[in-house]
């Protein structure tokens, strides 16, 4: 095909430091003293419930949001007082955001058009964009002709197209339906590898965070709870917060004392918990959940609940049955009461995994 | 049983079709036989003159003269009026405290009546007592701008500007708001300016809204009358004769032959059909409307 070109991805390379920024909206706090370093290449998760403050940091990121406090770094430079269009920054935004007056070539080409790049040039590009997403057939399409997903990669070529340094992505995938969703974030991936350049992704779903994510910083109340590999986040959890965040179901949070002496609250995945006969800890079966490969027990201990997830292969209890559990000490993880920070006592926690 | 469905529909539609034919319908095609008539000084005595009667009235000085003005008028008002409603809606359409106190006093005019509109400015351009007169000086001092024929019909059109500019600001703000914020962000963080914003976005956006007050507007400046009637009388010189002036108007040199008023109403009905299908026609292809 004349007039394309391969485009040089990857050429910029670019850190993002977050130097405890905090921002207030009339006084309440989204985001709280936030430090966090992004490296280059990473794929950062920005994870949390909703109103935890992950999208303000984002906008914040890509500034479209001033901070009340700290600075922003985007590689050496200090970006806090810059413009979005002076950060080298594309933003994608969860509703795509896509101009539906133009057609699909005019909105990728729409960020090269604002950089008074020439016609002919901005075509060649939004061109190449579009093929690397499989959208050329598209191209003369306006975005209400488009099903979800394709007007998703339309808003993901419109911010490649720029070659920028960083990509701010403010949960792109949440409008696609489970199917879309599982194939997009292979895409996702994909596209980070290849481009290799710095992604910054905020989402509620744990699934995106483990799946697609280098890191994943789990945040809550406007403050960081813990920054890690996803292996790292669901094996030693920072918190009680991130232990019942991160994992589904989530982890057994389970009261000092009942299961080992001493003034600890102690933490065990479903999957780590045994079903033995002979154990002393008693449990009464509540409900159990066939899912097909795999089976959840939900039971009582005294007046906690705990679930096992055992596999299908596995003979289910029934409902009403006594059974004894047992918790080997190297699946546990341990937490203050008070602060209901992880304790690190030597055990590894999760090893089991 | 097709039949008897119909039948159900003529029923269910007989309601809206006796108001449409007894007040739409019925005088519409009075008026069309009326035209055809030629009546005595005295309005009383008429007699069929036939159809070319429309004709004749259509090429007469009288009517090309306020099919003159009248175009001219809606040149004037539709394009400024337009302009002005974008301009100020475009300025408080942003979240600061005090913009609904600008916007409560862009909208007043909607609740201001043709009459009050055209006598506040009347009082306003009077050279011997109006602030405008007085600040303007020259022309405005003497004979004053409705006096005059240069200007009678800018002065008519400035008021008739501000009389419509309430009703513009509404709907061009109810336009800006359905565009959905997130359109603006990206853009700003694809390095847009305020300007390519306007022109890229906003203007596109409320293309539809922008469609439809043309239409309405140029429907409005088409059929003028209150305007006309209170600020120049269709003076000095038939400079503001307007059509409507010159089918109801007290100075019209028509005032007392029902048939040729019928003919002029008639010709200003097909020209009002022709150019508000020429608007849509033509407007629509670049319109967008919604996904």
């Amino acid at each position: 095909m004349p007039g394309r070109r391969q485009l040089a991805y990857g050429s910029v390379v670019a850190s993002v430091r977050l130097d405890s920024i905090s921002k207030s909206f009339d006084g309440v706090v989204a985001v709280d003293a936030v430090s966090l370093d992004i490296l280059d290449h990473d794929f950062m998760i920005l994870l949390g419930p909703s109103g935890c403050g992950k999208s303000t940091l984002l906008r914040i990121i890509s500034g479209l949001e001033e901070p009340t406090g700290g600075d922003v770094y985007i590689g050496d430079t200090c970006v806090t007082q810059l413009e979005p269009k002076e950060r080298d920054v594309a933003m994608v935004f969860q509703s795509y955001a896509l101009y539906p007056h133009k057609t699909v070539q005019a909105n990728i080409e729409f960020p090269l058009k604002v950089r008074g790049i020439a016609p002919k040039e901005r075509a060649a590009q939004a061109q190449a964009a579009a093929e690397s997403l499989g959208l050329t057939e598209y191209l003369q399409r306006k975005p209400g002709q488009l099903s979800g997903g394709q007007r998703q990669r339309v808003a993901l070529a419109r911010a490649i197209v720029r070659q920028p340094a960083v990509f701010c992505m403010d949960e792109p995938l949440s409008n696609l339906d489970a199917k879309l969703r599982g194939e997009t974030r292979a895409e996702l991936v994909a596209l980070h590898t290849r481009l290799a350049s710095t992604f910054v992704y905020v989402t509620h779903d744990q699934v995106e965070a483990m799946t697609m994510g280098t890191r994943v910083a789990v945040m809550s109340r406007g403050t960081l709870e813990q920054v890690g590999t996803p292996a790292e986040v669901y094996a030693r959890p920072a918190s009680v917060f991130v232990a019942q965040f991160i994992g589904t179901p989530p982890m057994n949070i389970l009261p000092a004392g009942l299961i080992e002496p001493g003034e600890m609250l102690v933490g065990v995945r479903p999957e780590h918990v045994q079903i033995a006969s002979d154990s002393s800890v008693r449990a009464s079966v509540a409900i159990v959940e066939q899912l097909g490969h795999e089976t959840l027990v939900h039971c009582r201990v005294g007046e906690t609940r705990v679930v096992i997830r055992q596999s299908a292969e596995d003979h289910a209890p029934a409902v009403g049955d006594d059974i004894g559990i047992v918790i080997p000490p190297s699946a546990r993880h341990r937490f203050d009461p008070r602060t209901t920070r992880r304790i690190d006592d030597g055990h590894p926690g999760g090893g089991a995994q | 049983m097709k039949r008897r469905e119909s039948g159900l529909a003529a029923l269910l539609l007989a309601p809206s079709l006796v108001v449409l034919g007894v007040f739409v319908l019925y005088p519409l095609g009075r008026a069309v036989m009326l035209g055809r008539q030629r009546c005595d000084p005295s309005g009383t005595r008429c007699r069929t003159n036939g159809w070319h009667q429309y004709v004749d009235v259509f090429r007469s000085r009288e009517f090309q003269q306020a099919f003159g003005v009248t175009v001219r008028f809606a040149m004037m008002t539709v394009p400024i009026g337009l302009a002005l409603g974008v301009g100020l809606a475009v300025l408080v359409d942003k979240q600061l405290r005090g913009m609904a106190v600008f916007r409560t006093i862009f909208s007043s005019t909607v609740a201001t009546s043709v009459a009050v509109a055209s006598l506040m400015w009347f009082f306003l351009l009077e050279p011997s007592v109006g602030l405008l007169a007085d600040w303007i000086g020259g022309t405005a001092k003497n004979p004053g701008l409705l006096r005059s024929e240069d200007t009678a019909l800018w002065a008519v059109a400035v008021s008739s500007i501000w009389a419509n500019l309430g009703f513009t600001f509404i709907v061009v703000t109810a336009g800006l708001q359905s565009i959905p914020a997130d359109l603006y962000e990206s853009a700003h963080a694809d390095g847009a300016g305020g300007w390519t914003r306007f022109t890229n976005i906003t203007l596109p956006m409320v293309g539809p809204t922008l469609l439809f007050a043309s239409v309405v507007l140029t429907g409005r400046a088409l059929q003028s009358y209150g305007e006309f009637d209170l600020l120049t009388g269709g003076g000095p010189n038939g400079s503001t004769t307007s059509l409507t002036y010159l089918i109801y108007g007290t100075n019209s040199v028509i005032k007392a032959d029902r048939g040729l008023q019928s003919a002029v109403a008639v010709l200003l009905f097909v020209v009002l059909l022709v150019v508000s299908l020429l608007q849509i026609r033509g407007v629509e292809k670049r319109v967008h409307y919604g996904d």
